[in-house]
């Protein structure tokens, strides 16, 4: 399952998409623990899988809120992205 | 069996009994500032409708923003799953449930069970189109019921940002001052906030046909700029703001047996 946390504004489209069937597979979900923010959390979803998402006070916000791990040039590797084994984690913007 | 689905929304709170596929009650209240108590109320108005006691419920499963603190209940559901489940349940041929409600948004691409395969939520401010639509109402002295009707009126199209609820006053100063039609401001409201929605559904993608589900369904201003935006029919249940409790209802029966 594709899970997309986000929103469209005036500036234009922030989601982050989470494609939590890898997430079963995953026994210590390190990419938990690598955002600087702790926007994560790991979840149990209506089907009883334990799932990573993103925390519902950072779900508004996620384009002010990764926005130190994304300057204007240079754009290093995002944390959240290079921590997940299975590249389940995508950013839109 | 008998359950109960409590959907406790941003701004109402609904009940619906359901035995086997037969609704009992359906029942609603303002949320406000206390949503545990008006979900206690309108529980009980649904007891008084059904005329079954508690005691007559085999499970109780809540949903919504406040499915946490929900009373009476002991399990809930994600309102994503609620929306799908309460929406296949009624059009089986669907595969994109849309529910807005009254301050966030969320598009779900579902299997014929109902089970949610992807999903898009927007909780930010103004996501779900009635608290937007009821701030520019007031602004245009517009009746809420008479301003989705307005819009059907306009063939104009004009842009808008439409993006803070806080702000929704603000935006329609421009164009009242340009001596701009209400219809076409009503037009331009409901298309701003549809095409945030259409955002999200894009990244489910539309899916065979859709539905739209929740409060806002019933305004037909919005539902016009919705297909509009997707270039497709949209289906509105005959209750669009009980889905999400009929959900709740069916989910309870299912993981009680
Ligand atoms: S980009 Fe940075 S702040 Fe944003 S989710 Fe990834 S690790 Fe966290």
């Amino acid at each position: 399952m594709k899970a997309n946390y986000g929103y469209m504004d005036g500036s234009g489209e922030y989601y982050i998409t989470i494609d939590t069937d890898h997430c079963n597979d995953c026994t210590d979900h390190p990419r938990v623990g690598a955002c600087p923010v702790g926007m994560f959390e790991i979840i149990v979803d209506d089907y009883d899988d334990e799932v990573a998402a993103i925390k519902e006070e950072n779900r508004k916000k996620v384009k002010y809120d990764c926005a130190p791990c994304k300057p204007v040039t240079g754009r290093p590797p995002l944390p959240c992205v290079e921590a997940c084994p299975a590249d389940a984690i995508s950013h839109s913007w | 069996m008998t359950t109960a689905g409590i959907d406790l929304g941003a701004k109402f709170v609904k009940v619906l009994f359901l035995k086997d596929d037969e609704v009992l009650a359906r029942t609603q209240e303002r949320a406000g500032f206390e949503p545990v108590e008006a979900a206690k109320r309108a529980f009980a108005a649904a007891l008084s409708e059904s005329g079954l006691t508690e005691n007559d419920l085999d499970a109780i499963f809540a949903t919504g923003a406040g499915r946490q603190v929900s009373p009476f209940t002991k399990d809930s559901v994600t309102e994503v799953g609620a929306a799908a489940r309460g929406t296949i349940h009624l059009y089986p041929s669907v595969r994109t449930v849309i529910d807005v409600g009254g301050e966030e948004g969320r598009a779900v691409k579902c299997g014929e069970t109902g089970k949610v395969e992807d999903f898009a939520v927007n909780e930010q401010c103004a996501a779900g189109a009635r608290s937007f639509t009821e701030s520019i109402a007031r602004a245009l002295e517009v009746p809420l019921e008479e301003f989705g009707k307005l819009s059907l009126k306009s063939e104009k199209s004009i842009p808008m940002n439409a993006q803070c609820a806080v702000f929704a006053e603000s935006e329609v100063v421009s164009p009242v001052h340009a001596k701009t039609p209400k219809e076409d401001i009503s037009r331009a409201v409901h298309d701003a906030i549809a095409s945030r929605i259409i955002s999200m559904v894009r990244r489910v993608g539309i899916n065979n046909e859709v539905a739209l589900v929740g409060g806002v369904a019933y305004n037909p201003g919005f539902v016009d700029a919705l297909e509009r935006g997707m270039e497709t029919k949209v289906i509105v249940p005959e209750h669009p703001e009980y889905v999400g409790a009929l959900g709740a209802a069916l989910t309870a029966r299912e993981r009680s047996k």
